[in-house]
């Protein structure tokens, strides 16, 4: 089992650890926006950068802690390697499948369309 | 002298021989009606947890063996996060830091020798669905029986500097893989696929010209002519004054140009963390040596050895290594009979016309390796003529009778009635008497012309070594 290290808020004190000097732009705000596919008004992108820069400010307490010489953990438990043999076990009645699609024909799962806009030939 | 170097490297996915997928039980076979082979787990359902196969470990393995690559001690797996609808997660689960396989080699023939080409690395990942995309209504059809099949991405460093070199490698590649029994190799099919890093420099220059990755080539030709078609287009961009913009290309084989794929304010953002639903993969040695000792003999040793071991030219070699199942069927050809290079000209005409014709694999003929072996030892016994034998392959090929049977029951193999070989030799020693004399005056080489004579009137069908005594017989009667 590795190591935790415990941080505790009140010791080091929140406003201590906060990055008062560097702010999330609205730039940065929308281009998360876009990656997630939502669209934001001017007051949705005011009020998440007032969360956003106090929720980045936590992460910064993190930080704080001196973490030289310890090894990144890439996963909570202490397990490894597990793993299943190379055998089926039959999938899932195809009905059941459509079942979650809002939409679907002959078996297939209907979506808007996703290709053809923006696309230009470079001859 | 070239004005500019060229640069390339590949992205090859390998789609993996599994029974089942990467992370589920769901079958990998294709050419299913759409959405039958998936679960909640391939098609992202919520609360749904990965385990993953144990034999796409194996296979990643294999071939970082096969490629001389280190294979991680640990390794583990990361989450890519994009908006697809072929992707049902919002994310696809591959590696990024901490790869299966780092650091290994392809050797490849090139005009100047063999020149060795570096491997990056070498990770696992799963595949995504398909869409279809309708022509005239303004949706897509998505059939996700393809997700989560597990592939190998292979990516090479940008070593590659010609078009040729690049469909060496690829050539090499999908050898190895179906030598080691792990991709069926199926470029046509999207079973092996091929995007390439193409940037054009000032020749003799250090520093790289920008680059762009191509899409969508699906044959050994297609890669030839779009990487040959965007280097061109890079010279010509740079020739102009202009500069090459980074961007991902699609290869249009039907109108051969490349097209732009996606618009530029889309940035590849895709957010790559360690994902949390599953464990690190930890490799001991025990695990590498188990698949290590059941290795094939690789494509490029066997190529060597065969030149060696059996005096096989370059060209023979190369082609009888084309497949693992070709090579094993040459050298149990070679077992039976020692007879090398002969074996080799059999499978390379006859049974590869066969072969060819049919559109089947050597495993599908009808003739073993101990029926042809059979039948070069009947000509070689001087029982049938070289011409009657592709006969009697063909029927061997089409009916599955050995050599032997074939020659009894259509009474052929020899005209051994000497009396039809005794008037045929008369007529050709009278239709050339001075040839007769010279040979009667101790121009015994001669002995040879006037057998070549009846063999020929023959077509090919008088028992050569009959022939011979008749002859000489007669001409010195």
């Amino acid at each position: 089992m590795q190591d935790l290290i415990y941080i505790s808020i009140d010791q080091h004190g929140v406003e201590g650890a906060l990055r008062k000097d560097v702010k999330i732009t609205d730039d940065q705000i929308l281009h998360v926006a876009d990656l997630a596919l939502i669209r934001l008004d001017d007051d949705e992108v005011r009020g998440l950068r007032s969360q956003l820069d106090k929720i980045l400010g936590y992460m910064d307490i993190l930080a704080v802690v001196d973490t030289t010489g310890v090894a990144p953990t890439h996963h909570p438990l202490p397990l490894v390697n597990a793993m299943r043999d190379d055998h089926g076990q039959g999938c899932q009645d195809l009905d059941d499948v459509l079942r979650n699609a809002p939409q679907h024909e002959d078996g297939y799962i209907v979506v808007p369309r996703v290709i053809g806009k923006g696309m230009r030939e470079n001859a | 002298m070239k004005a500019y170097d060229t640069v390339i490297g590949l992205e090859v996915h390998a789609q993996l021989l599994t029974r089942t997928k990467i992370f589920c039980g769901c079958s990998t076979r294709s050419g299913l009606p759409p959405n039958t082979n998936t679960c909640p787990v391939c098609t992202g359902m919520p609360g749904v947890l990965p385990v993953l196969n144990r034999k796409v470990v194996d296979f990643g393995i294999m071939l970082g063996l096969a490629t001389g690559c280190r294979i991680a001690p640990r390794c583990i797996f990361a989450r890519k996060n994009y908006f697809y609808p072929d992707l049902p997660k919002g994310y696809q689960i591959t590696q990024y830091e901490h790869p299966l396989c780092e650091g290994g080699t392809i050797r490849i023939e090139t005009g100047q020798g063999v020149k060795r080409i570096g491997i990056t690395r070498i990770h696992m990942e799963e595949d995504a669905g398909k869409t279809i995309h309708d022509e005239k209504a303004p949706y897509s059809y998505v059939d996700y029986n393809r997700a989560g099949v597990p592939l190998l991405e292979i990516v090479s460093e940008p070593e590659i500097t010609s078009t040729d070199e690049a469909v060496a490698y690829l050539r090499e590649l999908r050898q190895i893989l179906m030598y080691l029994g792990i991709c069926d190799g199926n470029m046509e099919e999207g079973s092996l696929r091929c995007d390439a890093n193409v940037s054009v420099k000032p020749a003799g220059s250090s520093r790289y010209g920008t680059r762009t990755e191509l899409k969508n080539m699906n044959s050994f030709r297609n890669v030839q002519k779009a990487l040959e078609y965007e280097i061109e287009r890079h010279i010509g961009i740079r020739e102009s004054g202009h500069e090459v913009v980074q961007e991902t290309l699609l290869w249009d084989p039907s109108r051969g140009v490349t097209v732009s794929m996606r618009s530029k304010e889309e940035s590849h953002d895709y957010r790559y963390f360690p994902e949390p639903d599953l464990v690190p993969v930890e490799i001991g040695e025990a695990w590498i040596d188990g698949l290590r000792s059941g290795l094939p003999e690789l494509p490029f040793a066997r190529r060597k050895r065969f030149s060696g071991q059996y005096g096989l030219p370059a060209y023979d070699a190369g082609v009888l290594t084309q497949t693992k199942a070709l090579a094993d069927y040459y050298e149990e050809g070679v077992r039976l009979l020692d007879r090398p290079k002969e074996i080799s000209n059999w499978i390379m005409t006859e049974v590869m016309r066969i072969l060819n014709e049919k559109g089947i694999p050597i495993t599908g003929l009808n003739v073993s390796p101990a029926m042809l072996t059979g039948l070069i030892a009947l000509i070689g016994g001087g029982s049938i003529s070289g011409s009657m034998a592709k006969d009697v392959f063909a029927e061997m090929a089409a009916t599955g009778d050995s050599a032997e049977s074939i020659v009894e029951r259509r009474g052929i193999g020899q005209i051994s009635d000497e009396t039809e070989l005794l008037s045929l030799a008369r007529e050709i020693i009278d239709a050339h008497p001075d040839e007769a004399r010279r040979y009667r005056s101790g121009k015994a080489g001669l002995l040879g012309f006037f057998v070549g004579k009846l063999m020929k009137a023959t077509r090919g069908e008088a028992n050569p070594k009959l022939a011979s005594k008749i002859m000489k017989e007669l001409l010195e009667g």
